[in-house]
């Protein structure tokens, strides 16, 4: 496997669905491609911390004000 | 088959009983729902919008539709991924609004290939955001984000932090399942490179040496 062919993976990788044959595969090429194994790890780093970190976090009474607004919109609708 | 039966009602997704509710006139229900997605639907709005009263306003509207198109949902889709194809064309009309008139839309930069080859092969420490405080990361993080094209990081922010299916995001944008996983690749990638100019160790200078990985040729 070459690095370009581990890119073209690499998505199927960081999801988890890789076939039990080219598992083995990429383990060999992770095993003497420094620089793929790399991208791998800080790849898997960067998605688990835009997931663990709200960075738009909406201050409780702004949401509680914003959920009343949509809840006497949606009153007045119907 | 009565065995079958109650198998498939515990199966069904929650929102199926919430929405049958509201459209049978419990504003109650919606209540819940809105409560349950606020939160997602205003990152959505912010991540398409940048802009905090764009997404305020989006984030009603998109609310105020859904529930008054109850009665058109199909229900072949979930509740949710219908929201977020609403809140998605209401943050692109607003962003339409701003640029008076000029046309938005998904499709917009992803011709680049810019960060598409990953070339910064630094590690990063352990734990890397760890040496930031809160108020420093999330900085960083949305730096990071807003420098993405915009049918990129939309595609992230769906699949990766919220946690949509490839083809619920696909159906969501409007897009293909094929365009869905090459942007999200890219964002992926793109965002990856950035975070190294935060959280990367300085390689030793042996290790820059040759700094492209073996094989070569790498554009995606």
């Amino acid at each position: 496997m070459t690095c370009t062919e581990f890119l073209q993976i690499l998505d199927d990788v960081l999801d988890d669905s890789i076939a039990v044959e080219t598992r083995t595969e990429i383990e060999a090429h992770l095993r003497k491609c420094g620089h793929c194994e790399v991208v791998l790890n800080t790849t898997r780093k960067t998605i688990e911390i835009f997931r663990c970190h709200e960075i738009y976090e909406v201050p409780t009474e702004v949401s509680a004000r914003l959920h009343a607004k949509i809840m006497e919109r949606c009153r007045k609708a119907k | 088959m009565s065995t079958i039966q109650p198998v498939a009602e515990q199966d069904q997704h929650p929102d199926v009983a919430l929405v049958a509710q509201v459209r049978a006139g419990d504003v109650a229900a919606y209540d819940t729902l809105v409560r349950k997605y606020e939160r997602q639907i205003f990152r959505i709005a912010q991540h398409i919008t940048q802009n905090r009263e764009d997404a305020e306003d989006v984030m009603q509207d998109a609310f105020l539709k859904a529930y008054e198109k109850l009665d058109q949902f199909q229900g072949n889709s979930k509740f949710y991924t219908w929201l977020v194809r609403i809140a998605v064309n209401e943050s692109l009309m607003r962003l339409r609004k701003r640029r008076t008139g000029k046309l938005v839309s998904m499709d917009e930069d992803v011709q680049t290939d810019e960060g598409s080859v990953p070339r910064d092969f630094a590690d990063w420490a352990p734990n890397p955001e760890q040496n930031y405080t809160q108020a420093e990361l999330a900085e960083i993080l949305k730096k990071t984000i807003q420098g993405l094209p915009q049918g990129f990081r939309v595609v992230f922010v769906l699949r990766d932090v919220d946690g949509l299916s490839t083809e619920e995001t696909a159906e969501t944008l409007g897009l293909s399942v094929p365009a869905v996983k090459s942007r999200l690749l890219r964002a992926r990638l793109q965002l990856r490179e950035r975070l190294t100019r935060y959280f990367g160790r300085k390689a030793p200078a042996i290790a820059q040496a040759g700094a492209a990985p073996r094989g070569d040729g790498a554009e995606a």
